[in-house]
């Protein structure tokens, strides 16, 4: 009996290990969101999102405050991309959302820069502002070419 | 030439009666698992054997693995000057492929030739029939325990061998080698999703287990009743879960591609 009530234990704690680490892996590492309060819902659409991907970070002023959480083409064949953002924030109407890269060749992250109404944004609200991906390709035939419109006029 | 004919389609004809047999079997362990009694003590004992009694190994082993990851991916990705990518490297080879994977071969060497040989040595002396005689059944009292507790503890082991390795890695790259730690996890966190990578690494450890349970059980309670067929019995197990292990494992990740 002693020994069987120790083995007990051992399983218990076992069983327990394991689902504490799936448990880990799925909510820490995987993301995976269970019973959190929804957080503000905002969508942004753009020209070009370059590599911006689903689950790539929101920032203010470099601080991760929410991420990407579904990207998508509209009617007009634009790039919707739907941002899940803390909604203690209070983001103001014209807040402007850009698409910048961590360093030359990092991963690429919306920056969202608060602007000066009174008015919040609301969930499922669109901004009014936006700024597409910088295109290296663009930027590099700019640089060689000089700028288009201003050589050739 | 006519022997040799007529010896490959006896060989086919024996290897497809063994399949049905085996599908029968699988049939009688489902069976058993609905029917009363439900030999919980059985399950916890068996519990103990293949789950704790792995945990030892399955810690080691994933921290080893992760200790390598972590210098090999270090030395490929500093050429690129990559290495902040590190934790995605380490985090997605392990959680998509190799902590299920590894995890599978380590218990199938470990726990599914110890379940072979245990259920074969009941057979060789007879215990079996010993049951049988006491009106038991011994799919129910021997195998059905023993299954169970295969194919739970495989996504169980398969988890902590894949948080051992990243941690594995964690000392490897930023103790080690000074990689940053903040950088280390959030390409870690950033580049895993549950849906894609965390579910996988489930799925996949809870089909291995599977196969392994059923292949394991199969082969003791299959064996020749003596102590060459137990042995026989006991590699077969190791040989053959570990190819269907392989093969599963080419099959879940295609299928989940698509």
């Amino acid at each position: 009996m002693q020994e069987s009530s120790g083995r007990d234990l051992a399983v218990g704690g076992f069983v327990l290990l394991g689902l504490l680490a799936i448990a880990y892996l799925s909510l820490q590492i995987g993301g995976l969101s269970v019973g959190r309060e929804g957080g503000l819902m905002l969508v942004a659409r753009f020209d070009d999102i370059g590599g911006l991907t689903a689950r790539s970070p929101v920032r203010v002023a470099g601080v991760k405050v929410g991420r990407v959480e579904r990207i998508d083409l509209d009617e007009d064949l634009r790039a919707r991309v739907i941002l899940d953002v803390d909604p203690g924030l209070g983001l103001s109407i014209d807040t402007a959302a850009a698409i910048r890269t961590a360093g030359l060749l990092g991963d690429q992250y919306i920056a969202l820069e608060p602007g000066a109404e009174d008015a919040y944004l609301e969930s499922g609200e669109e901004f009014m502002f936006t700024e597409s991906a910088w295109n290296v390709d663009a930027l590099v035939g700019a640089l060689v070419h000089g700028d288009a419109t201003g050589e050739d006029d | 030439m006519k022997a040799v004919v007529q010896i490959l389609g006896r060989r086919v004809i024996e290897w497809i009666a063994s399949l049905g047999q085996m599908t029968v079997f699988a049939g009688r362990i489902v069976r058993a698992l609905m029917a009363p009694p439900t030999r919980g003590p059985l399950i916890r004992s068996a519990l103990f054997d293949s789950g704790v009694l792995s945990l030892a190994l399955i810690c080691a082993s994933g921290l080893t693995v992760g200790f390598v990851l972590g210098l090999q991916l270090y030395n490929t990705l500093s050429r690129f000057g990559a290495e902040e990518s590190l934790g995605t490297a380490v985090g997605l080879s392990l959680i998509r492929e190799l902590g299920p994977v590894l995890t599978g071969l380590l218990v199938a060497g470990r726990a599914g030739s110890a379940t072979t040989a245990e259920i074969g040595s009941m057979k060789a002396t007879e215990q079996l029939d010993g049951l049988r005689m006491m009106a038991i059944d011994p799919i129910h009292f021997v195998v059905m325990p023993r299954a169970v507790a295969l194919t739970l503890v495989m996504p169980l082991l398969s988890t902590v061998f894949v948080l051992c390795g990243i941690a594995g890695a964690y000392l490897i790259g930023v103790e080690l080698l000074g990689l940053d730690s903040g950088s280390y996890l959030a390409s870690l966190e950033n580049s895993i999703r549950f849906q894609e990578d965390v579910l996988q690494s489930l799925v996949k450890s809870l089909v291995f287990g599977l196969l392994l349970a059923w292949i394991a059980t199969w082969r003791g309670f299959s064996c020749a009743p003596h102590a060459a067929g137990v042995s026989r019995a006991t590699t077969s197990t190791v040989v053959t879960a570990s190819v269907c292990i392989l093969l599963a494992d080419y099959v879940l990740t295609a299928l989940w591609a698509v």
